[in-house]
């Protein structure tokens, strides 16, 4: 278990997004620290997947800013930017493989790009990259040849191969089978426990949830922000916010719900 | 760690044991160098025992742990003890998630054969078959669609016909007018440096009116509206099938043919006719301008001689022609979409397909054309 006083990998400073006139989050700040697994949670539409993409520079905050290793993640030198990027992986939520490169391709695509090793070398490392989320023997096989769950693996094995410091992850469970699923919570687990990989992961499900993760962070739609953040077990059992209750025990809201449509 | 390298220490005596101590990172960035100073060690020490001392290691990556992995092996087939000694508990951790195992799995699948020469021609010579087996279905099932639209006007999508009627049609306006323009303008161009010798000055219309009117128009038409819309039609459907879009259409009992292709095909039929129509006109426009410029005619008598080297007959007939080349580029654009399977690059490969399929057709039907036309004495 990572403990909570390690320092900080990733700092939100006061971060607002916003989409038109749709303010979808307003001054956000957390941290994630070092060797954690960070569960970013919350109800559809409440802004996971639009933090996540601003915590790995896809969105451009409205305002404040995302720190990464005292980097701001939105910097204009490219240099620097670059550095940052090989330092975080990311697993999306369909996988995001290339379709018309093998799944070795898929994985040697960075380490070629970013690294002088000789190709046997490269090789090795793809084998070993594979054997990691248990695809040993299919370096030549095409995402399309390969089952949902095996390409999730495979996402996840191109997301580490640079061994970045933060991995993050858009609904690594979506659509997989509850076994699927399970074995997915427990390769994230015994990699953040080897590796020590940051992890950050954004999702709504939670048998997940109570499985993975260290420390939870909870977003509300009407609340525009944080409304919760602490150990999931902890926030289920004592939390004080009918919100948080409802969520973590799967009930829906009672009563006039906040901007319902 | 980055830009850091790592230092190896090296005690002991040759072909004795030999203790690399080893300090600094071993991460990917490092790794070559780490591989080919191990390697140039143990090659130039051969010691009969290796004791590998991690304790100044302090950052190891998995590709790291897969070079120590690696020195492991390579001892080990130089028949070399092997020991790594004072492991950090994270460096443990790492080690312990390698399976050693598959790194020298053969992949499951051998790389991708393909073949010899005469394979792949078969392979090509049955492709081609199957693709023209493939446009013969989709025509059938288009016509069928198509008759039914004639027979339920109704049902037919209305609102999607004017939408691509003004993408097809009158976004093109301004390009097809343009190239016509300027088509018109070197035909009459060319042709009036070669009668002018003879003093012919005025055939210059009639040659440009029957070329403009019976080939060039309807062609070049077709061939901008091939990689204007047919490219399009390709690439939208495409990326339905990819999405799965065209499979919810299937489950909603709609037929994705006469739901996605019909009002492309209808509106392409109708726009394409007027938009040859509109090119022919700016073609002579052009002749017009070089007429006028260039030799010494007047408005009123090219106008006059193009008419009368024109019939009704060659402009219906061109009409026809060019309704035909319609139902051909949006419907082999839209058949190209239907075949996509996979991912981007198969909407890529569709779309140049459809474009390319398209122009070749053109060509093809024109000719049978003007060989009908010539034995029809039209």
């Amino acid at each position: 278990m990572a403990n909570s006083t390690s320092k900080p990998v990733i700092i939100v400073d006061r971060l607002t997004a916003r989409f038109g006139d749709n303010t979808i989050f307003d001054r956000v700040s957390f941290q994630v620290n070092q060797g954690e697994i960070l569960v970013i949670l919350g109800g559809s539409g409440c802004g996971k997947s639009t933090m996540l993409k601003h915590m790995i520079g896809l969105y451009k905050p409205a305002g404040g800013k995302v720190w990464f290793n005292e980097v701001d993640i939105n910097t204009d030198d490219d240099r620097v930017l670059q550095r940052v990027r090989m330092n975080l992986g990311v697993l999306f939520q369909s996988g995001a493989l290339f379709g018309s490169m093998t799944l070795a391709e898929n994985v040697s695509l960075p380490i070629y790009e970013y690294t002088d090793l000789d190709s046997a070398t490269i090789d090795l490392i793809v084998r070993m990259k594979l054997g990691l989320v248990s695809l040993q023997g299919y370096e030549n096989h095409l995402p399309s040849e390969l089952s949902g769950g095996m390409q999730k693996r495979a996402g996840l094995a191109r997301a580490m191969a640079l061994d970045p410091m933060v991995l993050f992850f858009d609904e690594p469970s979506a659509g997989l089978d509850p076994i699927t699923s399970v074995e997915l919570d427990n390769l994230i687990k015994s990699i953040n426990a080897g590796m020590g990989t940051t992890m950050v992961i954004v999702t709504h499900e939670l048998a997940s949830i109570f499985n993975i993760a260290h420390r939870v962070i909870m977003l509300d739609k009407s609340a525009k922000g944080i409304i919760a953040e602490g150990d999931p077990q902890e926030l289920k059992d004592h939390s004080t916010d009918p919100r948080v209750v409802n969520f973590f025990n799967r009930r829906p809201a009672t009563g006039p719900a906040p901007q319902g449509r | 760690m980055a830009g850091r390298g790592h230092t190896i220490e090296v005690r002991g005596e040759q072909g004795q044991h030999v203790t690399f101590a080893i300090s600094g990172p071993i991460a990917l960035d490092n790794l070559h160098a780490f591989n080919l100073e191990t390697q140039a060690l143990l090659q130039k020490l051969l010691p009969a025992a290796l004791t590998v001392d991690l304790a100044g290691v302090d950052y190891l990556d998995s590709a790291g742990a897969l070079g120590l992995i690696e020195l492991e092996s390579q001892a080990r087939n130089r028949a070399i003890t092997c020991e790594l000694v004072n492991l950090s508990d994270k460096a443990r951790g790492i080690l312990s998630l390698i399976d050693p195992q598959s790194l020298t799995l053969p992949p499951l699948l051998t790389d991708r054969q393909t073949g010899n020469l005469l394979e792949r021609l078969g392979d090509e010579t049955l492709r081609i078959i199957n693709d023209f087996k493939e446009v013969l279905i989709f025509l059938g099932e288009l016509l069928g669609a198509l008759t039914y639209a004639l027979l339920h006007p109704w049902k037919v999508r209305w609102q999607d016909v004017l939408f691509y009627m003004k993408r097809a049609g009158v976004d093109g306006l301004p390009i097809i007018g343009l190239i016509s323009l300027l088509l018109g303008l070197i035909l009459a161009f060319m042709s009036s440096l070669q009668l002018k010798q003879f003093g012919a000055n005025i055939y210059v219309a009639s040659l440009l009116a029957i070329a403009i009117v019976k080939e060039l128009g309807p062609i070049m038409t077709a061939i901008l509206v091939a990689g204007r819309s047919g490219s399009s039609f390709a690439a939208e459907i495409g990326t339905m099938m990819v999405n799965e879009e065209v499979d919810a259409l299937t489950t909603m009992g709609f037929t994705p043919v006469r739901f996605l292709a019909v009002p492309k095909v209808l509106a392409a039929m109708i726009v394409v006719p007027l938009l040859t129509i509109y090119a022919d006109l700016f073609g002579i426009l052009g002749g017009v301008i070089v007429g006028v410029m260039g030799l010494d005619l007047t408005v009123y008598t090219y106008l006059k001689e193009t008419q009368r080297s024109l019939t009704l007959v060659d402009i219906i007939t061109s009409l026809i022609k060019s309704g035909v080349f319609a139902v051909l580029i949006a419907g082999i654009g839209c058949q190209r979409g239907f075949e996509v399977r996979g991912g981007a690059e198969a909407v890529g490969s569709a779309t140049t397909s459809a474009v390319v399929a398209a122009i070749f057709l053109i060509i093809l039907t024109d000719s049978a054309f003007a060989l009908a036309f010539h034995y029809l004495n039209i």
